[in-house]
């Protein structure tokens, strides 16, 4: 499929973002200003981008714990995430959601959700809206290979075959179901066989390689906006960091991270396929690096001394009517 | 106006609702019943107990969907619709299969709106039937809604008539937060006079069954037609009130204090287990606001800790009865 120079620029723009923000909230979880609990999407960022640069507002998306590269690839003001992080009145969530439950509905995007797997049943409400509404929209399902283990994603998957609801099954396959590694925790000798037999098509692909997760979500979102119904795409994405920030990661050998960063790092591998290509220049990227770089540092410092909120918002929020 | 069943009643609440709102739709496990069989006669189920009958030859397909067993998914389809821009309606057949799908109401659509900072709105009705005495045993007759009523987000219904049953169902699908709707299965063939057009009745407000001054009898869902019945066999001797909450969450915490500090005496019936019911919260609320009125201390009646009987001799021990009701009223005038 082929991307014009914008359109590249774009994605190497969400995925540098990504990029940023996780580094920059790694150290700062690390120096101990970040309340909370987080997990961190680093070498995972050709996932979130190749499969939302398919996507408008209109589209839907479902997510995980491990939830903000999501919300930068679906368009989530960066600002407004680092304020939410920070657990700041200003934010996408008021302070009342975190990391783990960052959401904007108004960019489509339904939540991080710290429950594996219950983002699937909400992709299919989704996209039952659109089927029902008549509209040519599509919802998307991200979750981890851990989340497929869970009766929840069975049950989407047959519903949505069943329903020929227009859902992308975008499983993030980075290795680990928290502290236990794939080749422990799955039975099948991949997921896109199992979700094959739900009776849909299902590809795996290289989950670093942003134009192969990008071609085969262009396939999977063709068929879903026809009408044809769900497809998934397992993409392999070995994550960087541990399950949550501050895991010692003691059940994994490090050198396999280091590898990693070398050899398997998306941004890396973007750049120099472009460049092979002629499609970019080094130094139209490098432009964008600096942008990104001054907006997560702006947007980190200014949500550290914005407002909590007050003792008043404890109370709002529960009910529409009251 | 004309007499109607409790199951009438709502059905009539559905189809007006669905025809003043496209937006309603109905998902659940066989509200249509028939796809696929070999009789190949869709919508030849209308639901396990006739309640949906219709709808599905009147909203087709695309409105009143009938899924595979699974509940997770129909109740995150239905949160997941209710945020993107339905209305649904999603039934639970029968309540005690909250079981495998509870994450998807008390963690997802429950949360949504106070995770979200109030940028979220999640206009989605659960119905389920509820209530024991029909011989269906531990996993099919359970009084779940002290658990519901727990959770900060959702609204709980619990209509004793089938007056009260179609206003307040019209009012769960206009209103704009997650509400669980319990339909007790012993009232689907009790009558009443049931207007014709639509009507809403507001939740949080409770309905005064019978006018007393001696004792207030606090009952919820079924259990309010056995206190009316034990109100009236007493009439003459007793005056008893009869306060029937309408709604667990919102619960009409006025009306109940008002009552007491009229009557003096309290009996709390409840259908659901003992520990942390409805009847429990009620003498709470009395006890923290209107202390000082009681002359005796209150009654509380409810099911044993025990899960339901199968047995049709011990489910009748089981479920609290109106001679139980007038016992605990006669206790409470003698103490």
């Amino acid at each position: 499929m082929e991307l014009s120079k914008s359109e590249l620029l774009r994605a190497y723009r969400l995925m540098k973002t990504i990029r940023e923000f996780e580094s920059r909230i790694s150290r700062e979880f690390e120096a101990g200003t970040v309340p909370g609990f987080t997990h961190l999407y680093l070498g995972q960022e050709a996932v979130a981008t190749g499969i939302c640069m398919h996507l408008t507002d209109e589209d839907y998306i479902s997510s995980t714990h491990r939830g903000h590269g999501h919300c930068i690839a679906k368009g989530c003001d960066v600002r407004k995430m680092a304020l939410e992080l920070w657990c700041k009145r200003d934010g996408l969530c008021r302070g009342k959601g975190g990391s783990m439950h960052i959401a904007d509905i108004s960019k489509g995007m339904l939540g991080a959700n710290a429950i594996v797997g219950a983002g699937a049943p909400l992709a299919l409400g989704a996209a039952l809206t659109a089927k029902t509404l008549g509209k040519p929209n599509v919802s998307v399902t991200f979750g981890g290979d851990g989340a497929t283990n869970q009766g929840t994603v069975f049950e989407s998957m047959n519903f949505a075959v069943v329903l020929k609801l227009p859902v992308i099954f975008a499983v993030e396959n980075n290795g680990y179901g928290e502290h236990t590694g794939i080749a422990y925790h799955l039975g099948a000798k991949d997921i896109a066989s199992r979700a094959a037999a739900f009776g849909m098509p299902a590809v795996m692909v290289d989950g670093t390689d942003f134009f192969a997760v990008y071609d085969a979500m262009g396939e999977a979102t063709a068929r879903a906006r026809s009408g044809a119904g769900p497809s998934t795409i397992e993409c392999v994405a070995p994550r960087w960091r541990g399950h949550f920030e501050g895991d010692a990661q003691a059940y994994r050998d490090l050198t396999e991270i280091k590898e990693l960063r070398e050899r398997k790092d998306c941004l890396k591998l973007f750049r120099e396929r472009v460049r092979e290509d002629k499609k970019l220049e080094a130094h139209e990227m490098d432009r964008v690096d600096l942008d990104v770089l001054a907006l997560i540092d702006e947007a980190v410092e200014a949500a550290k001394v914005a407002p909590h909120p007050t003792p008043e918002d404890l109370l709002t929020d529960v009910y529409v009517s009251y | 106006m004309s007499v109607k069943t409790f199951r009438q009643a709502i059905n009539e609440a559905l189809h007006q609702e669905m025809e003043r709102d496209p937006t309603v739709i109905l998902i659940g496990e066989d509200i249509v019943g028939g796809h696929g069989g070999s009789a190949k006669k869709p919508g030849s189920s209308g639901g396990m107990m006739g309640v949906t009958a219709g709808l599905y030859q009147k909203f087709g397909e695309r409105r009143v969907i009938d899924t595979p067993i699974s509940e997770s998914a129909i109740m995150g389809a239905a949160a997941g619709a209710a945020l993107t821009g339905l209305r649904p309606v999603a039934e639970m057949m029968f309540v005690d299969f909250f079981g495998v799908c509870f994450d998807q109401i008390y963690n997802q659509a429950a949360k949504f709106r106070y995770m979200f900072g109030g940028n979220a709105r999640t206009p989605m009705v659960i119905r389920a039937m509820t209530g024991a005495g029909l011989v269906c045993a531990a996993q099919h007759s359970q009084a779940l809604w002290p658990i519901f009523t727990h959770i900060p987000g959702l609204k709980v219904v619990l209509p004793s008539c089938a007056y009260d049953a179609k206003g307040l169902l019209a009012q769960a699908i206009r209103d704009d937060d997650p509400v669980i709707f319990l339909e007790h299965k012993l009232l689907y063939d009790t009558q009443d006079e049931v207007p014709d057009e639509p009507y809403t009745i507001p939740f949080g407000e409770a309905k005064i069954t019978r006018e007393g001054a001696d004792v207030t009898i606090v009952a919820f869902g079924r259990m309010v037609q056995l206190a009316n019945q034990v109100a009236d066999k007493l009439k003459g001797t007793i005056s008893v009130e009869v306060v029937d909450p309408r709604t667990t969450s919102p619960l009409d915490t006025d009306v109940i204090v008002e009552s007491v500090a009229h009557t003096g005496r309290l009996v709390a019936v409840d259908e659901a287990n003992p520990m942390c019911n409805l009847a429990s919260e009620v003498i709470s609320v009395v006890a923290l606001n209107a202390l000082a009125s009681l002359k005796a201390a209150p009654r509380k009646i409810s099911a044993p800790h025990t899960p339901v009987p199968a047995s049709p001799v011990l489910e009748k021990l089981y479920v609290p009865s109106t001679g139980q009701i007038e016992a605990a009223v006669r206790e409470v005038m003698a103490a």
